[in-house]
């Protein structure tokens, strides 16, 4: 682990957007605490260009659009984080009891994993969304649903490698149990891809949550980067910036999970590292 | 050949029929009543509701109404719309059209140039190009494509009127014969742009690759020792023993295309079917959107299925080695 975690250093790329990642981690929680800074707060200076008063322009209500960018900071962070986190953890059980007890269960895993892989899950989500309402809870819900088979797959892989490993047979001939070989000897030994494909999932949630918003499929009273997108869509001849602005804060951070989840990926497994 | 073609069949049906419950459970998982969600909130006449009560057979058992809504899809029956009082599968096919119009150009453009860059990434590896190839290759997986197409709006249609900004034709005259056409094409560029570049970026990470490995295979040596040039060598001999996993990238990631499609379609004004997705939601029409979710997912079970047979067509290997996954 340590030996990872030097290689990670060495990783000046990773590095950076893992500091990146840990300021918008700070920003989403310090968001509410500052004072006078209001998403939602209606002003006389409509649809103004950048200014210095106003860095990134306001829109069609006044409302300052780099506030609102601060702000879209917490949803996209915490659907990306509840997202990735469900979907891991579900992934990593149900495929790591498939691959380390094969048979009918591992049969019916790879069966469902295959349909997810071929339905478009967009428009999964966006069906789903639009029938049972918008709200945050259900977009992580149906962003994990979506997920897990992606992680479940890799697990199986991997437990299924690192259970033929002599260590497991060392184990075993001590008299350990084997729900207990496989939750203590097996899961960490085979958890390095999946932390890596967590962070990829990370991104790609973020990336669903702005898709969904940008169809309006999100909550009205929050704010979001795909909903200013969605607002954006609408001015896009008379003002630039409502789109420029909060697409890119959506394209950095989508780049800086997927450089993460590549960074950690080589440094956990040197075998694959460059 | 025949035998592959049924495996990949008997790989097919146990999909499309898991397809089929999920959407028939998506009707009944979902908080409320499901007639809400086969009718949709759009005002609709009085007893129709009722109608599809009893066509759906909402007061049985629900296997029964399980059994009755494959009979109904069967029958080709999506239900109605009643925003376009149209039933709904004729509105989607015919909506469908301007979609493949929009993705099947940009595709074939994207595996072009995919290869293109990925042939001439790969023999300079660690180069400052073959760098380039893998950096627009992350920015191509992390851009919101909607996005994207609003900047290509605002550069090239707004500030420089290089381009129509939305729309499928101009609206302020009408054009016959060859202009017609190219007015359209005309229309078509900067959505296209914006579908295709995903695929530019996921073409090129695998070509890249794939002819990677094939270089280093001993025919390459083979054939630079035969005195072969190099772009011979290349295109004759490195690139059809890399075109399997390109081949296989370009379809398994039809479904990912489509979305992509529909979700820019919306930005440009297209009136294909992701136009109708989004004034479907807007209409709370759920009809409709359960059945473009329909269709495109046996859309991407019939393009999985094209990608195999070309792939056998393309590797005799393939062929006697049995299908990939079943």
């Amino acid at each position: 682990m340590l030996r990872a975690w030097r290689r990670f250093r060495g990783h000046k790329i990773g590095l950076a957007a893992a500091l990146y990642v840990a300021a918008l981690v700070a920003i989403a929680i310090l968001a509410p605490l500052l004072p006078g800074l209001d998403p939602h707060r209606i002003t006389n200076n409509v649809m103004q260009a950048p200014s210095w008063l106003h860095l990134l322009g306001t829109d069609e209500l006044g409302r300052d659009v780099l506030t609102g960018i601060v702000f879209g900071v917490r949803v996209s962070m915490t659907v990306g984080f509840a997202a990735a986190l469900a979907a891991t953890l579900i992934g990593t059980a149900i495929g790591a009891v498939a691959g380390y007890y094969e048979g009918v269960l591992d049969m019916l895993v790879m069966r469902i994993s295959e349909i997810f892989q071929v339905i478009p899950s967009f428009i999964l989500a966006a069906v789903i969304v639009a029938l049972s309402g918008p709200g945050l809870s259900r977009v992580v819900m149906v962003i994990a649903l979506l997920a897990w088979p992606q992680i479940a797959r890799l697990m199986r892989g991997e437990v299924m490698r690192v259970k033929q490993l002599e260590f497991v047979d060392a184990v075993r001939c001590l008299g350990v149990r084997e729900s207990a070989i496989l939750t203590a000897e097996i899961i960490p030994n085979a958890l390095a891809p999946v932390l890596a494909a967590g962070t990829l999932i990370i991104a790609q949630a973020i990336l669903l949550e702005a898709a969904l918003s940008f169809l309006g499929l999100s909550d009205a009273d929050l704010v979001s980067w795909g909903r200013m997108l969605n607002s954006g869509q609408r001015f896009l001849f008379n003002a630039w910036w409502l789109s420029v602005f909060p697409g890119t804060a959506i394209f950095v951070t989508v780049l800086a999970f997927n450089l993460l989840g590549d960074a950690i990926g080589s440094a956990l497994n040197p075998r694959l590292a460059k | 050949m025949r035998r592959f073609l049924l495996a990949r069949l008997g790989w097919a049906i146990p999909v499309v029929l898991a397809i089929l419950v999920i959407n028939f459970l998506i009707v009944h998982v979902v908080p409320g009543d499901p007639i809400q969600a086969l009718v949709g909130d759009f005002p609709t006449p009085p007893g129709y509701a009722d109608q599809i009560r009893h066509e759906f057979g909402l007061d049985q058992p629900i296997l029964n109404q399980l059994g009755l809504y494959l009979v109904n899809l069967a029958k080709g029956n999506l239900g109605f719309s009643f925003a376009n009082r149209q039933p709904v599968l004729g509105l989607i096919l015919q909506r469908s059209e301007l979609t493949l119009l929009l993705m099947l150009p940009g595709l074939v453009a994207a595996a072009m140039l995919g290869i293109v860059l990925a042939l001439a990434a790969a023999p300079r590896a660690g180069s400052l190009y073959d760098t380039g190839i893998t950096a627009l290759s992350l920015v191509g997986f992390s851009v919101p494509i909607f996005w994207l197409g609003q900047l290509l709006i605002i550069v090239f249609a707004i500030r420089l009127h290089w381009l129509p900004a939305q729309g499928f034709v101009s609206l302020r005259e009408t054009f016959t014969g060859w202009r017609a056409l190219t007015d359209i094409a005309w229309h078509l560029v900067l959505p296209m742009f914006s579908v295709t570049i995903y695929y530019v970026a996921i073409i090129a990470r695998v070509a890249r690759a794939s002819v990677a490995e094939a270089l280093a295979r001993d025919f390459v040596l083979t054939a630079k020792a035969k005195g072969l040039s190099r772009r011979t060598v290349l295109w004759r001999h490195v690139l059809p023993n890399a075109l399997i996993p390109i081949v296989t990238v370009i379809g398994y990631n039809f479904g990912y295309s489509l979305t992509g499609a529909i979700l820019v379609e919306t930005v440009f004004a297209w009136p294909g079917l992701g136009n109708l997705f989004i004034t479907s939601i807007g209409n709370r029409d759920y009809p409709v959107l359960q059945g473009i979710f329909l269709f495109t997912a046996i859309i991407v079970v019939i393009a999985n299925i094209g990608t195999d047979m070309l792939y056998a067509a393309l590797d005799p290997r393939v062929r006697s080695a049995g299908p990939r996954n079943a």
